[in-house]
């Protein structure tokens, strides 16, 4: 452990913004692949825990269980200049970690949906979930060489706006991961200057 | 190997927090920028101790919690006691709105096509 907290480079005593950008999408999509890949410290990882009043309730007496679900989630870091600090934050895309996704989505500045061609219908609960809260996004498909899908399927398949940039990438290539984080930080000021835009 | 916290008991969790299971606010984000105003004391709870060892130099929450192996939701509560003495200051993210103002935009892709 003491070893893993040197290795973690100690940000500048000027840091005093943290930004978020989230990467979703299925499992083994690439996730922490792509975190790893642009971040600076070796990627973390770490939980958050949420209590709610179970769904289930006894037949017999009628109790209320509560549940503590937990889950874990990858993040990286990129210091950006002397005052911003982007955190990259890989989290699962399965529907039963919508929690993490509202805390997480907190304050983000958009999300990357990490895409693998031959699963599509594995991105659609996180697109759903993304409009659903206004968060902006792009959606870039991860190069597993698979069949080759033109830029309209994939886009009809996902149903996804013509304003919704949407991106090849190698999440393993650091330059790759960069051009997908350029794309969503550039459709952010898009979004800016004609915000009637955001769903 | 699991990483340590990962199949800690809740009574401990619990015992760390003092048996709260809410911080009182939301102020800490997981990219909140926290540290340390004073030098861990003698006595002190060792995670608090560990806090502010680790603080010295701007750290978030979200590596505190990486680093410390507990819940991000436990952390909270132990950076809320140290922020209640004066012990730590927090940096909290600036962009609080939907979305960040245009120069913060700008900056962010200056420093991604700077990497």
């Amino acid at each position: 452990m003491a070893s893993e907290i040197s290795e973690r480079p100690a940000l500048a005593g000027t840091a005093d913004n943290g930004l978020k950008i989230v990467v979703v999408g299925g499992f083994g999509v690439g996730k922490t692949t792509m975190v790893r890949s642009v971040s600076e410290i070796r990627p973390l990882n770490t939980e958050e825990t949420m209590t709610k009043a179970g769904e289930a309730v006894d037949d017999l007496d009628g109790v209320r269980t509560k549940t503590a679900t937990t889950v874990a989630f990858d993040f990286g870091r990129i210091t950006l200049d002397a005052h911003n600090v982007l955190y990259l934050f890989g989290a699962p895309g399965q529907e039963r970690f919508w929690f993490l996704w509202d805390r997480l989505f907190a304050g983000t500045l958009g999300a990357v949906v990490l895409v693998d061609t031959r699963r599509l219908a594995d991105s659609w609960y996180a697109i759903d979930r993304l409009e659903h809260h206004g968060t902006p996004f792009v959606v870039a498909c991860n190069d597993f060489g698979g069949p080759a899908h033109t830029e309209d399927q994939v886009r009809e398949a996902l149903d996804l706006p013509a304003e919704v940039p949407l991106l090849r990438c190698d999440a393993r290539a650091r330059a790759s991961s960069k051009t997908v984080l350029i794309a969503l930080v550039e459709h952010l000021a898009r979004l800016q200057k004609a915000p009637e835009l955001i769903p | 190997m699991s990483r340590p916290g990962r199949d800690d008991s809740p009574d401990r969790l619990y015992t760390l927090t003092g048996g709260r299971s809410r911080s009182g606010s939301d102020a800490f984000d997981l990219v909140t920028l926290v540290v340390t105003e004073s030098e861990p004391a003698p006595g002190m709870q060792s995670e608090h101790a560990a806090i502010l060892r680790m603080c010295r130099f701007p750290t978030a929450v979200v590596e505190i919690a990486a680093e410390l192996g507990l819940p991000v939701t436990v952390v909270r509560i132990l950076l809320a006691d140290l922020h209640d003495t004066g012990r730590i200051s927090a940096r909290h993210p600036r962009s609080a709105h939907r979305l960040p103002d245009p120069d913060i935009l700008e900056q962010v892709l200056v420093g991604l096509r700077n990497l």
